[in-house]
C-alpha cells in the first residue's frame, strides 16, 4: 500500500491553503483533486474579492487560484489530478480512483477539504434543457467561453446569484429577472444595487412554478409566496427566457466523513450535514481534519483561513511545529472572527454555534 | 400541477409523483424510499436529491427538515469500474 504523511482531499481554496501551511511546518503533503486542474471554484471567479489583504481582497478569484497553486509548487506538494477519493476507511486509509486505476493510500493524517455542491429545486419540467445550476453557467461561460443562452432568469439572490447575474450581463446576456423566494435579498446589497442600476428586476417572495418549452426552455411561470412560503393562487406570471439559472444554495460534500462514521450534524444554516470538530479542526476520527465548505457553507475567504488552520494543526499533532506557530494561530483565528462579524456573518455564527464553535 | 413532470432524482429519473406514492404507501424514511425507488443510488449518490426528499418527508409527516434522518453513506463516493477494483485486488495478493 502507498503510504503518505499528510493527505489532503480537495484542491480548492481550503485544500491548497492547508497544503501550504502544513508544508511550511515540514510535512510531506500529497494532495488529491478529482478535477483535471487545481483551484476549485476559484478558477471560475472572474470578479475581484472582498475582505482584507490577507485573503487577497481586490484580486480576481482566478488570480488567487494561481497564487495558491504556485505556493504548492514552491513547497513540493505531490499533486494527484483526475484523482477522486472514493472511500475513507478506518486507520486513515483512503481509496482513490485515478485514470481508471483504483488504489489504496494510508496516511498519518488526512485533511478533508471536499467543498460543496449545488442544491436543486423541484418544479414542473425542471429537467428541460436550458435549466442550469449557477456553477454550470460559470463553468460554461467563464472557463469555456460558451454562453448559456440569450435571455436568462436567475433564481436565488445570494452572492452567487447576484455575481453570476452580473457576469452574465458582462458577457452580453440579457438578465430578464432575478427571483428570490425569501422576502429580502440574500447576498451583499452592493452587488444587488449594481444589478438594479443596470435595470435588472429583483423580485422577492417569488419562486419558479413551472418551466415551459418544446424540447428546450422557452419560458417560465413564476408564483408569489406568502410569509409561510405557500404559493398564492392567481399570482402566476410568465417570463420569456431560454435559460434558467438556479442558485439556491450549496450543500457540503460530506460523503467521505459520513462513510468514515465521523460524528455529523444536520445544520440548516451550514447547508446540510457537517462534521462536529474540535477547535483544532479535528473531526471525531483521530487525525482526520476538515476545513472549508465541507464544514459549513461560507465564502472562499473563510475557506482559505480555515485551510491554513487545519494545515497548522494537523502538522502540530504529528510533532511538526510551524516556525511561526504562535503568531499564525492567533492571527488566523482573528481573521475568521473578522470575516464572520456583523449582520452578514449572523447565519454562519448561528450555524457554527450548533456544532460548538462560538463567535460572540 | 403535474407531479410526474417534477424530477426529484436526476440520476435515476424519479419524479415527485413517485416519491409521494411511496410516502402514501407508508415508506417514510429516506432509507425506505431509497430501497423502493433507487433514489440516491446513481452517480451523485444522493448529493442532489436527498435534500429534496428530506423536505418531502418533513412536509408529509409534519416534521422539521433537520429532524428527518439522512441516508447512510457507504463507499464508494462515485462509480468505479469492477475491472479497476479487480486489478487492484490481484495486485494486492501479489504484494502480500
Amino acid at each position: 500500500m502507498i503510504e503518505k504523511e499528510l493527505v489532503i482531499i480537495g484542491g480548492g481554496p481550503a485544500g491548497l491553503s492547508a497544503a501550504k501551511v502544513a508544508s511550511e511546518a515540514g510535512m510531506k503533503v500529497a494532495l488529491f483533486e478529482r478535477s483535471f486542474s487545481l483551484g476549485g471554484q476559484l478558477i471560475k471567479q472572474t470578479h475581484k474579492f472582498f475582505g482584507s489583504e490577507s485573503q487577497y481582497a481586490r484580486v480576481r478569484g482566478i488570480e488567487i487560484a494561481d497564487i495558491l497553486i504556485n505556493e504548492t509548487r514552491k513547497h513540493d506538494v505531490e499533486i494527484f489530478l483526475n484523482a477522486t477519493v472514493v472511500g475513507l476507511y478506518k486507520d486513515n486509509i483512503i481509496t482513490v480512483y485515478q485514470d481508471e486505476k483504483y488504489f489504496k493510500v494510508k496516511a498519518k493524517a488526512i485533511i478533508i477539504a471536499t467543498g460543496a455542491s449545488e442544491k436543486f429545486l423541484a418544479f414542473e419540467n425542471n429537467d428541460l434543457p436550458g435549466i442550469y445550476g449557477a456553477g454550470a453557467v460559470q463553468t460554461l461561460m467563464n472557463i469555456h467561453g460558451v454562453l448559456p443562452g440569450k435571455e436568462v432568469v436567475m433564481v436565488g439572490s445570494g452572492n452567487i446569484g447576484l455575481i453570476v447575474s452580473y457576469q452574465l450581463i458582462q458577457a452580453g446576456v440579457k438578465v430578464k429577472a432575478l427571483v428570490e423566494a425569501a422576502g429580502h435579498i440574500g447576498g451583499y446589497l452592493v452587488h444587488a444595487s449594481k444589478l438594479r442600476r443596470l435595470g435588472v428586476d429583483i423580485i422577492t417572495n417569488t419562486t419558479v412554478k413551472r418551466a415551459v418549452g418544446n424540447g428546450k426552455l422557452e419560458r417560465i411561470v413564476t408564483v408569489k409566496l406568502d410569509d409561510k412560503w405557500q404559493e398564492i393562487e392567481g399570482s402566476e406570471e410568465v417570463i420569456e427566457c431560454d435559460a434558467l439559472c438556479i442558485s439556491v444554495g450549496l450543500s457540503p460534500l460530506h460523503q467521505l466523513l459520513s462513510m468514515g462514521n465521523a460524528n455529523m450534524l444536520y445544520v440548516n444554516e451550514l447547508g446540510g450535514l457537517v462534521p462536529i470538530k474540535t477547535c483544532d479542526y479535528e473531526t471525531s476520527i483521530p487525525h482526520v481534519y476538515a476545513c472549508g465548505d465541507v464544514t459549513g457553507i461560507e465564502e472562499a475567504s473563510s475557506a482559505m483561513v480555515e485551510g491554513k488552520i487545519a494545515g497548522l494543526m494537523a502538522a502540530k499533532h504529528l510533532g511538526f511545529i510551524h516556525p511561526n506557530y504562535d503568531s499564525l494561530e492567533a492571527e488566523l483565528n482573528q481573521q475568521l472572527c473578522v470575516l464572520r462579524q456583523g449582520p452578514c456573518g449572523e447565519k454562519i455564527r448561528c450555524g457554527l454555534k450548533k456544532v460548538g464553535e462560538i463567535y460572540d | 400541477m403535474s407531479k410526474k413532470d417534477i424530477i426529484i432524482c436526476r440520476c435515476e429519473d424519479i419524479s415527485l409523483q413517485d416519491v409521494h406514492d411511496c410516502l402514501e404507501s407508508g415508506y417514510t424514511t429516506v432509507e425506505d424510499i431509497k430501497r423502493i425507488l433507487r433514489v440516491g443510488m446513481g452517480p451523485c449518490q444522493g448529493q442532489t436529491c436527498s435534500h429534496l426528499i428530506q423536505a418531502e418527508i418533513a412536509k408529509f409527516l409534519g416534521m422539521k427538515k433537520e429532524d428527518v434522518k439522512f441516508q447512510k453513506t457507504r463507499p464508494l463516493v462515485t462509480g468505479v469500474s469492477l475491472e479497476a477494483i479487480a486489478k487492484q485486488a490481484l495486485k494486492g495478493e501479489e504484494n502480500d
